[in-house]
């Protein structure tokens, strides 16, 4: 370094470059991140090879259940003081809490959350995991793509019913609400068609079950009509405002409106003309 | 005099001869308007009502206000083929298939919000600055009435479309009218025509918001106008004003041309508002049936704080001579509404029973000048957001994750504490400016320019304010007490002797020491004004 001064110069200015903090701590981020992504166990490996599909569904659900289910559930989905006995809850309940990320759960909140799925949770894992806890005890099996399918529902039927049965606690689109202690009505907007269903069908968490005797498969289909179709529409008005009425309304009223009306109050007044005093 | 066209000499001749306008006019167009922006709060509610009107005219071309059922078959498809009222119908048609119907109808509604919004902020400002004072008390109780009526009108109109949100409100002000002791479901059959919903009272709210309110506030806002015009604006202190004149522009032409300008404004930011946020989609809510609820049923903004005083209530109910009162009801729906409206309406009387002040005042106080009154108010703002707030407990639980119970326990204490939080707050922060003015005056403000004495001290120099800060500062008024002290016998006055009597003394000494006087002059300190600073000498006044 000694004799070429200019190059320490230019290395001490660059070092003491405002930005040179903010890149060192990612660069130091970035080795610890990177570090630790090649040094951690790598547990995709053994759940990829049972949710090939090689072996039998029951028992690669079994071995897929004993990994991520059994330590609240029971080795045997018995139930234990954390969780209730999954004999009987049948297929749907499986196929609904874990394709949404409810299960496995993360923590003991009052309502398991919908979050993105682990990595092992493909569709032949969750298929293989229900058609295990199905094998325990029956219980209400999956739905077909037939019974599901928006198009083959209708809508307007669909929306009394949805009315009637729904929007006490998911609020008029389904955009959710608020239950006691803690828990809450999720929004139905990321949930697909199938799992509408599943969730009448099993009553997961807060909601009750709506079964084939209350809502008939028919009238569950035209209800995911409705859904899916009001969902999926463009608010003709303008912006929604998150739908879920007067409240937002009310603010945009105050935030937008009456702000800007006040600025421009301000505005006419700060303009004088020069009085010849 | 220039020469004036013949054709307008014709015409203004003819009618001066018959109508006498000329008179008129010259008299009244020479008016002086003082100018602050705060004095344009009001238009906000006055050219909104111009919008509701033309608005609520277009709409009532299709709206029909019937209950009468009718099997919907516009172009909604998700409400294709269902049964419904013919009122929530013919408002999907108007949103639907009426050119341009939608966008009338949700200007009509944003327009009504910021015309209640606009009254709101008006009235604080008029409770602010002490304007509803004498000779003003009788506007001011229009204007009480006017605020009553604008929130009847607002619950009338968004009944009308009898969709499922709307019939939630109407639900709730059955119960409310069923909660009246001895006479409520009397009440409840004449207005709904016998048992709930029946088929009448959207065709009753029909008559009552298009033409019984829209005529009564009609007539109250041009009282209301003509009152301001006949006894003048008040103005804010300043340099040349005082109770005997109005120091502003001329109505015509700058008021005239500031109030059309801003009468455009209105309509600009409502019509942007109209055209891009969706208000009131009927259509997502379905048509009323008295079966169905939707989780977060919320009233509009107005009505908020009679929403969130419902949920806050424990469910109290007593019975008496066998008649069941629902204190549940009865209590969130007529004590909050009492305590603001009749608080509002009574206030100017009550300032001048303690006070003793029959003087007029045509110049408005600074709100930090009357700390007391700024606190009171205050406090009704906290009382009246607390409301308002928890009215929106359930949006509030599901979109922070606070659990629901924990809202509602929070607000049973907020209702009694933030006010009187507020109250201290807000009467801190007025003796805090007030402190602030006074010293602006006794040193003046500071120049920007360090000195340094020959010793070595640093110093600022500060200069004395600006002529019209001073002036502006200088405009504090005296609030009179009462004679509470005893007199020279030590016997207190008549007037005093009673406990009321007591009490009025002791709170109009409260409410009027003033404990910032002003002084005028020079300081006392080393900041003291030293003049323009270009002394090279450094001398100081005041040592």
């Amino acid at each position: 370094m000694i004799g070429t001064g200019n190059s320490v110069n230019s290395i001490t200015a660059r070092r003491r470059h405002p930005l040179a903090r903010y890149a060192v701590v990612a660069l130091a981020l970035g080795l610890l991140g990177g570090g630790y992504a090649v040094a951690a166990p790598g547990g995709g490996s053994a759940d990829a090879a049972i949710a090939s599909g090689k072996a039998d569904d029951v028992a690669q659900g079994k071995s897929l259940f004993v990994a991520h289910c059994a330590s609240c559930h029971g080795l045997n989905a018995e139930g234990s003081a954390k969780a209730p006995t999954l004999v009987g809850v049948g297929a749907a309940a499986v196929d609904f809490q874990v394709s949404t990320g409810r299960m496995p759960a993360a923590d003991a909140g009052p309502q398991a959350p919908r979050k993105p799925l682990g990595e092992w949770a493909t569709p032949q894992a969750i298929s293989d995991l229900a058609a295990y806890v199905q094998s325990l005890g029956g219980g209400p099996t999956r739905p077909a793509a037939e019974q599901v399918d928006p198009a083959k529902g209708d809508p307007a039927k669909g929306g009394e019913l949805f009315r009637a049965n729904c929007i006490q606690c998911h609020n008029f689109v389904g955009a959710g609400g608020a239950l006691t202690y803690g828990k809450y009505a999720p929004p139905l907007n990321p949930a697909t068609p199938t799992q509408i269903y599943e969730a009448m069908a099993t009553g997961p968490q807060a909601m009750p079950v709506f079964n084939d005797s209350t809502i008939t498969p028919d009238q569950k289909r035209d209800m995911i009509a409705y859904i899916t179709h009001v969902r999926s529409q463009v608010d003709p008005g303008g912006s929604g405002l998150g739908r879920i009425g007067p409240v937002t309304e009310g603010l945009v009223a105050w935030i937008v409106g009456l702000s800007l009306l006040i600025l421009a109050s301000i505005w006419i007044t700060a303009k004088k003309r020069r009085t010849h005093a | 005099m220039d020469t004036t066209p013949k054709a307008i000499a014709g015409v203004s001749t003819f009618l001066d001869d018959r109508i006498g306008p000329g008179n008129f006019l010259k008299r009244n167009l020479r008016k002086i308007f003082p100018d602050h922006w705060s004095f344009l709060l009001g238009e906000i509610a006055l050219y909104s009502f111009i919008i509701l009107l033309l608005t609520g005219t277009f709409l009532t071309f299709w709206f029909k206000p019937s209950m009468g059922e009718v099997v919907y078959s516009g172009s909604y498809q998700p409400l294709v083929g269902v049964k419904m009222s013919e009122a929530y119908a013919s408002a999907l048609n108007i949103s639907f298939d009426v050119r341009g119907g939608l966008l009338i109808r949700q200007i009509h509604h944003w327009a009504a919000l910021l015309f209640i919004a606009g009254m709101m902020v008006h009235m604080l400002r008029v409770f602010f600055t002490g304007a509803y004072r004498k000779p003003r008390e009788l506007n001011w109780l229009i204007g009480v009435g006017l605020l009553t009526l604008a929130l009847l009108e607002g619950l009338t109109g968004y009944s009308l479309p009898d969709d499922l949100l709307s019939g939630a409100g109407l639900r709730i002000t059955e119960g409310v009218m069923l909660g009246i002791p001895v006479v409520g479901t009397y009440l409840t059959f004449l207005l709904f025509g016998g048992e709930y919903p029946g088929h009448d009272v959207i065709s009753r709210f029909f008559t009552i918001h298009i033409l019984l309110i829209p005529g009564i506030l009609l007539a109250l806002i041009s009282a209301h106008l003509v009152l301001m015009w006949v006894q003048k604006h008040t103005q804010m202190p300043g340099t040349g004003r005082t109770e005997k004149n109005v120091v502003g522009a001329p109505f015509y032409p700058t008021f005239m041309a500031k109030a059309g300008a801003f009468t455009l404004f209105t309509f600009g930011v409502i019509a942007l508002l109209g055209t891009f946020a969706q208000i009131n989609p009927i259509w997502l809510f379905g048509p009323y049936t008295p079966a169905d609820i939707s989780a977060g049923s919320q009233p509009d903004f107005y009505m908020g704080f009679l929403e969130g005083s419902l949920r806050l209530m424990p469910a109290w109910e007593i019975n008496f001579l066998d008649h069941t009162v629902s204190l549940s009801v009865l209590i969130p729906a007529l004590v909050p509404l009492g305590i603001v409206m009749t608080g509002l309406a009574l206030y100017p009387f009550i300032e001048q029973w303690v006070t003793g002040d029959r003087r007029e005042h045509h110049t408005a106080d600074r709100p930090r000048n009357n700390p007391h009154r700024t606190a009171i108010g205050f406090s009704g703002i906290a009382f009246y957001g607390v409301l308002w707030l928890l009215g929106a407990n359930d949006e509030i639980s599901a979109n922070f994750h606070i659990s629901l119970y924990e809202t509602t326990i929070f607000g049973r204490f907020a209702i009694f504490l933030v006010p009187a939080i507020a109250y201290v707050v807000a009467y801190r922060i007025c003796i805090g400016l007030q402190r602030k003015d006074a010293e602006v005056l006794s040193h003046g403000v500071e120049s920007g320019v360090i000195k340094r004495l020959p010793h070595g001290e640093y110093i600022e120099v500060h200069t004395p304010a600006a002529q019209d800060i001073a002036d502006h500062i200088r405009g504090k008024a005296e609030i009179p007490i009462i004679e509470s002290g005893v007199d020279g016998e030590g016997i207190p006055p008549k007037g005093a002797r009673t406990a009321l009597g007591r009490l009025r003394a002791k709170a109009s000494e409260a409410y009027g020491t003033d404990h910032v006087p002003l002084e005028e002059g020079h300081g006392h300190d080393e900041h003291a004004a030293i003049g323009a600073g270009d002394h090279s000498d450094g001398h100081r006044d005041g040592h």
